[in-house]
């Protein structure tokens, strides 16, 4: 046995040796970038249910030993190359991810075909009370508005001459503040971006209350935060049903593209309500949940690897996914000053940064805001109609953009 | 690893806009999401009529069945903000009957909506 030809081997062999070669440093700094992730959701808790897998699932990708040829490979990169590319034999070939791919390539699967991300919406429908909104229709005019920031980026990322139609729809949708629809819009339209596009939307989710408080102070005024608004009408039970009923045949029927995410979320909602799949509800709002995020964060991780997230175009996209949020935030507030002038002050216009959906963290933002101005103001209820109709407001903009560039 | 290859290899998805079409779509974009939302708004607005309607016209005809109740009590406590119906606070500040409520909604898991508060009392 050569000792020095084994140990040579082995040190070729090992990924310490891989970062010093063929551009390996950028896998070191994407390792770094996973730690980094890792803290901020461990730490500051930042999304971490689903931050700590995408960086955990980004950590393994990046580890140099698993070579992209390696079939120990957890995650294929040049399975997914050849899974888009319409020229390759094995275009959209599941048989060949399964049949060649590691573990997170199986687990993407479940993201490349949209399946996380609409059971992610059966959970969020089961865990969403839509009384609020069904007692105030006009929540869904500031849901609406505050989908200002997804066209805005959108145009601007298209303008920029860097993206194409596609990725720009994929980086305007950062702005419905939306996770699991920027996956789903993004797997779709420009699974390149994935990676970028979901850090980006998770991560200014998760900085929502430091993001929105000083547009809301910039856009009101000190008399508009005070306003205290009625109390809304009890809904009934009969209402409560029938909404997820009447919602998924309108959307739907209006955009077909928005079945997956709307039918989802309305089926999970109508198992909450109808009272006799409690079983269901439960299951969907927490073992499934918490499975599908399991599967998701990693998976959305593993799209992370260096030289597809090492470039201009992601700073481009975090630039951008700001500006998407801080829009969003702005059209649901202007939306929400109209309706105070129209209704004579009888609406507080802090409950229109609310539509920017990320339930229930956006509602919470306008609540503390309110009650910083009026100390014995309540608007967390209020604001909760507009939280649900983003959710709506940002499924419709996606289908949109997939009808158009689908 | 041989990343970089793959990466190159991997085409953008889709082709680059012009800047007025990109504007068009956006605008239109819009006015698509402000269009689905305000068809739902009407029809939340018509199906929250019939069942309005439907509640004032049973309130009717139990009031009707049921015999004038005697006059209530004279002074009634001050209502709490935000919650259902009204609220008697004895001895109890707004903010602080609020922040019950809000409490009390968040360890029940139930909305505030659906909850009602009779009375809140300082035991002291």
């Amino acid at each position: 046995m050569d000792i020095l030809q084994t140990l040579k081997d082995l040190w070729e062999g090992s990924g310490f040796h891989s970062f010093l070669v063929d551009g390996g440093w950028k896998n070191l700094i994407m390792i770094l970038i996973s730690c980094v992730l890792l803290y901020l959701g461990i730490k500051k808790k930042f999304e971490p249910l689903l931050l700590v897998g995408i960086a955990f699932g980004c950590l393994l990708v990046n580890l140099s030993y698993f070579t992209a040829d390696s079939t120990d490979a957890l995650y294929h990169p040049e399975l997914w190359t050849n899974f888009l590319d319409p020229d390759s034999e094995y275009y959209h070939s599941y048989g060949t991810i399964l049949s060649h791919g590691g573990l997170l390539d199986i687990l993407y699967i479940g993201v490349k075909a949209g399946i996380y991300p609409s059971l992610i919406f059966m959970g969020v429908g089961a865990m969403t009370d839509f009384g609020p909104l069904i007692s105030n229709p006009k929540s869904l005019l500031l849901g609406a508005a505050a989908q200002m920031g997804v066209f805005l980026a959108f145009f601007g990322a298209a303008a920029s001459g860097v993206f194409t139609g596609n990725q720009a729809a994929s980086i305007g949708i950062i702005g419905g503040a939306d996770g699991p629809t920027a996956i789903f819009l993004t797997t779709k339209l420009a699974p390149e971006l994935l990676g970028p596009i979901a850090i980006a939307a998770y991560s200014y989710m998760a900085l929502i209350p430091m993001i929105q408080p000083p547009l809301m102070k910039l856009l009101t005024t000190e008399k508009e935060r005070k306003v205290k608004m009625e109390q809304n009408r009890v809904v009934s039970k009969t209402e409560k049903i029938l909404f997820p009923i009447i919602v998924a045949m309108f959307v739907i029927l209006l955009l077909p593209s928005t079945a997956p995410l709307i039918g989802c979320l309305m089926l999970g909602n109508l198992w909450r309500e109808c009272g006799v799949t409690e079983r269901l509800s439960e299951t969907v709002q927490n073992a499934l949940m918490n499975i599908v995020t399991v599967f998701l964060g990693i998976s959305v991780g593993a799209t992370m690897a260096a030289d597809s997230f090492l470039n201009f175009k992601t700073i481009l996209i975090v630039i951008l996914g700001l500006v998407a949020f801080m829009f969003s935030t702005v059209g649901g507030l202007l939306v929400g000053k109209l309706m105070y002038v129209l209704t004579g002050g009888k609406v507080n216009p802090l409950i229109g940064s609310a539509g920017v959906s990320a339930v229930p963290m956006a509602a919470r933002v306008s609540q503390l805001e309110g009650q910083k101005a009026n100390p014995s103001n309540f608007l967390l209820m209020h604001a909760m109609g507009p939280n649900v109709a983003g959710v709506i407001g940002s499924a419709i903009a996606a289908g949109f953009l997939l009808t158009v560039f689908g | 690893m041989n990343y970089a290859l793959l990466a190159a290899k991997a085409a953008d998805s889709g082709t680059k806009m012009e800047i007025g079409d990109a504007a068009v779509t956006a605008v239109f974009g819009y006015v698509v999401v402000f269009f689905g939302l305000i068809l739902l708004m009407a029809v939340l607005y018509v199906s929250g009529a019939i069942f309005k309607s439907k509640e004032a016209k049973a309130n009717a005809a139990k009031s009707a069945a049921v015999p004038v109740k005697e006059a209530a009590p004279a002074a009634e406590a001050p209502a709490a903000p935000g919650s259902a119906g009204h609220v008697k606070l004895h001895g109890v500040p707004d903010k602080e009957a609020a922040m019950i409520m809000a409490i009390v909604a968040d360890k029940m898991q139930t909305p505030l909506n659906e909850l009602r508060f009779i009375s809140i009392k300082e035991v002291k």
